[in-house]
């Protein structure tokens, strides 16, 4: 495979790779266990984020049952103590985030995607990809592995502020917390080589005719992703080690009683946990536009600045971090520069939802499942957006911080990213992945049950927010403000929504499950999509084109063009003799 | 929109309301508006027998225009939001008013020290009071307060006052309030800080000035019988 390194890009070389990989007779733990192929090394890190999605929804069940029924015995738990209670409310930030929706939109969506999207037949670098993978796999037994140690899980918030991080004194979780940063830094190293992988192979293995602005939206906004992870990420592993240091040798980085400073991780921590939000955020935007385009039949409205108004968000995601710092105890002169940041930061984000509404116009829009997913995405994400205005503008920061407002805020921008986008990437490339339809009435209840019961969960926690209600709290009965009976109701409603969102799970993956196995046959191209994924079999075999690899001869969302009959024109179509000017 | 909530009880909790205010009115009338097209849209263009879609690039300037002018509508609302904002934390946090009276908060993990100046508004002095988990203002009167943290971070959070600060070790935090009303009102740590986060509560007693000036007499010297 090594030899794709040399080859990428030259058409005549790789139809003979291409061949070659027919060829070989492959065991299973070669093709499913040890695979080199972006393919299975997608599917990997896709089952792997989706079981660490079921526990840390589980996490989520049992310290939404604490605070809705504070102190009784949680079915499948037990009594939750405030130490489990912190321990549950971290690892569920943590695992959600680093072990959901990293692997799942980027990792999995971006090795899936990547080479079949620009017309390579497997990323630059196939055993790094396989490294990554297990790496990845690594740290998510090892953060597994830290609920189950001596003191229990570390508890400290996943921001893991030291000196409460750093002192085993203060956490109580020598152990816990010495595995939760581990886990974390080895999660991160296995993120920079899978990005380095994705940028490379953008860069070097297209499709012969395919120029950087014939790229699908998806696979440009993982690139970005990937750029903007390894350029902030590196603070934060320093720091990590630092803080594992800390924790293990006496050291005093962020211990003031030597000489250290706690606020510098907050820095370190902020400066990557930023853009990190920028970095799930590209691709699930990346997906959504895809999915706009082909079920609306139509081109992307002003594709450049799309993608110029990603390159402005990932610019200036470098100059906002200290806004989760407003009130930490830094000089407060610097709040009213982030401020300013903070806020303009909402011009192209506004712009980019602006351009896909804006793509609706003129279509010819159907409502498949994976549309559905798309659209709400929009909707959810528009409420997610500006809500984050109450909390970067520093004035009414003071209050908001740290309260349930912030929390309904990012989830209402998480949860489009990690789950709304998710499925619909997942039913939108199903067909690719595993050559079978998924149930469509299957999809919809689906979609219905988890949109609805999501915005129940967090519009309550929007008015909880605003009422005052802190965050990280075991239980509210301590804090008289925050007892009264209105505001435990909607504590209840918040956690029955969630029960109900949880169930209707269970009809994906029985769909998904069915459909594996007993979905009508998808063919090359059910949804008439254009881009060059769907001019392969279904699903793509070892070496994805095996009779050589596709040309390029335009863009990527060329839908319903005036001068043809079928509304797509894919991508690898050689224009009609004499070429159309 | 707070303040159907929690009573504004300082004198700068009506204009953090107000900030609050304007961006919910802003925001509130950009999203119902994108929301309209949103769906209007969707609903408008819905796939019909026999009816291509159209091909629009959005490159053309009359295209283009119908999002580069609401954007640039959203950057004078953005320009606007700033200099309500900045105003408001200006006010709060980087300016310093006359100060009447000075007063220390020591966290810890998990419980609150307050040392108050006593009778003659110093701290350090014979006369001050210290006392845990309550503390004693006197409405209408603005206290500078110096809040420490003696072990992790925490955070000092009145929200009827909509004043939050965090503690950090190894430094001294100073900051001010002005009581606007008298009554009981909790005082609730608002950063985690380990397995008592969640019971760490206090109360403070806004009081008048008889009454604080009897509380004061009352406890003076509290402080001295444990100052090393």
């Amino acid at each position: 495979m090594a030899e794709t390194i040399i080859s990428g890009g030259h058409p005549a070389e790789k139809h003979d790779h291409g061949h070659d990989h027919g060829h070989h007779e492959q065991s299973f733990w070669e093709k499913y266990v040890f695979s080199v192929d972006h393919k299975v090394i997608a599917m990997q890190y896709m089952f792997t984020g989706m079981a660490m999605g079921i526990i840390g929804a589980f996490m989520a069940y049992v310290f939404r049952m604490q605070l809705a029924f504070p102190g009784t015995h949680v079915p499948g738990f037990g009594v939750v103590s405030p130490g489990e209670y912190n321990a549950l409310v971290t690892n569920h930030g943590t695992i959600m985030i680093f072990w959901v929706a990293m692997p799942v939109l980027i990792a999995a969506f971006g090795n899936f995607l990547i080479p079949l999207m620009i017309g390579c037949d497997d990323m630059v670098f196939p055993r790094l990809n396989r490294l990554s993978y297990q790496i990845f796999l690594l740290s998510a037994v090892v953060i597994l592995l830290s609920l189950y140690v001596q003191g229990g899980g570390f508890g400290g918030a996943w921001t893991a502020y030291p000196p409460l991080s750093a002192v085993a004194e203060y956490n109580n979780t020598p152990l816990g917390s010495t595995l939760w940063v581990v886990a974390v830094a080895l999660e991160f190293a296995a993120f920079l080589m899978g990005g380095i992988n994705f940028i490379t192979t953008a860069m070097n293995s297209r499709a012969p005719g395919m120029k950087a602005f014939d790229i699908p939206i998806v696979v440009w906004f993982i690139v970005i992703a990937s750029i903007l992870f390894l350029a902030s990420v590196g603070p934060l592993i320093a720091g990590a080690i630092m803080l594992l240091f800390d924790q293990n040798l006496g050291t005093g980085f962020f211990n003031p009683t030597a000489g250290g400073d706690p606020v510098l991780w907050q820095h370190l921590f902020w400066f990557f946990g930023h853009p990190e939000v920028y970095v799930v955020l590209l691709p699930a935007m990346g997906i959504v536009a895809d999915i706009i385009t082909v079920f609306s039949r139509k081109k992307l409205f002003a594709y450049r600045t799309v993608i110029y108004t990603a390159i402005g968000t990932g610019v200036l995601s470098f100059f906002v971090w200290a806004h989760h710092q407003f009130i930490s105890g830094i000089d407060p002169r610097m709040a009213n520069i982030f401020t300013v940041t903070t806020v303009l930061i909402s011009i192209p984000i506004a712009e980019m939802c602006f351009l896909y509404i804006a793509t609706l116009f003129g279509g010819s829009i159907r409502f498949t499942t994976p549309m559905l997913w798309a659209l709400a995405f929009i909707g959810e994400f528009i409420i997610g957006g500006v809500t984050g205005i109450f909390l970067g503008a520093s004035g009414s920061d003071i209050y908001f911080h740290d309260t349930y407002f912030v929390l309904a805020h990012f989830h209402y921008t998480f949860f489009p990213i990690a789950v709304i986008a998710t499925f619909a990437g997942i039913t939108h490339w199903f067909p690719k992945m595993f050559g079978r339809m998924m149930n469509e009435t299957l999809g919809k209840v689906h979609f219905w049950g988890t949109v609805i019961t999501f915005n129940c969960i967090f519009l309550p926690l929007f008015v909880l927010g605003t009422a005052g209600q802190h965050r990280r709290i075991y239980n509210y009965n301590h804090f008289p403000e925050l007892a009264e009976p209105w505001m435990q109701d909607l504590r209840v409603f918040a956690t029955i929504s969630l029960v109900v969102m949880l169930a209707f799970q269970v009809v994906f993956l029985f769909n998904f499950a069915w459909s594996f196995f007993n979905g009508p046959k998808a063919g090359k191209n059910p949804w008439r999509a254009s881009t060059l994924e769907w001019t392969t079999e279904s699903p793509p075999p070892h070496g994805n084109w095996p009779e050589g690899l596709p040309t390029c001869y335009r863009g990527p969302y060329e839908y319903s063009h005036p001068d043809r009959d079928e509304d797509f024109w894919p991508q690898n179509e050689p224009p009609a003799e004499p070429t159309p000017a | 929109m707070v303040e159907q909530f929690l009573t504004q009880a300082s004198s700068y909790a009506a204009q953090i309301d107000g900030v609050i205010l304007w961006i919910a009115v802003i925001t509130g009338v950009w999203s119902l508006l994108c929301f309209a097209v949103f769906f209007y849209l969707m609903f408008k263009f819905k796939a019909k027998e026999g009816v291509k879609a159209q091909y629009i690039t959005g490159n053309k300037p009359e295209e283009k225009k119908w999002v580069s002018i609401p954007h640039g509508l959203v950057l004078l609302c953005d320009v606007f939001i700033i200099f309500v904002a900045v105003q408001a934390w200006y006010h709060v946090k980087q300016d310093m008013p006359e100060v009447d009276h000075e007063i220390r908060i020591v966290v810890q993990q998990w419980a609150w020290t307050f040392d108050h100046p006593g009778a003659d508004g110093k701290l350090d002095t014979a006369d001050d009071v210290r006392t845990v988990d309550e503390m004693h203002v006197e409405v209408g009167k603005t206290y500078k307060y110096h809040l420490e943290s003696r072990d992790v971070m925490h955070d000092f959070s009145v929200p009827v006052w909509r004043l939050k600060q965090d503690a950090i070790p190894g430094r001294v935090i100073t900051g001010w309030f002005k009581p606007t009303e008298a009554g009981e009102f909790n005082i609730q740590c608002a950063e985690m800080c380990g397995i008592g986060h969640g019971i760490m509560v206090a109360n403070v007693v806004v009081e008048d000035g008889a009454a604080h000036a009897a509380w004061n007499q009352q406890n003076s010297g509290l402080a001295a019988l444990d100052a090393e």
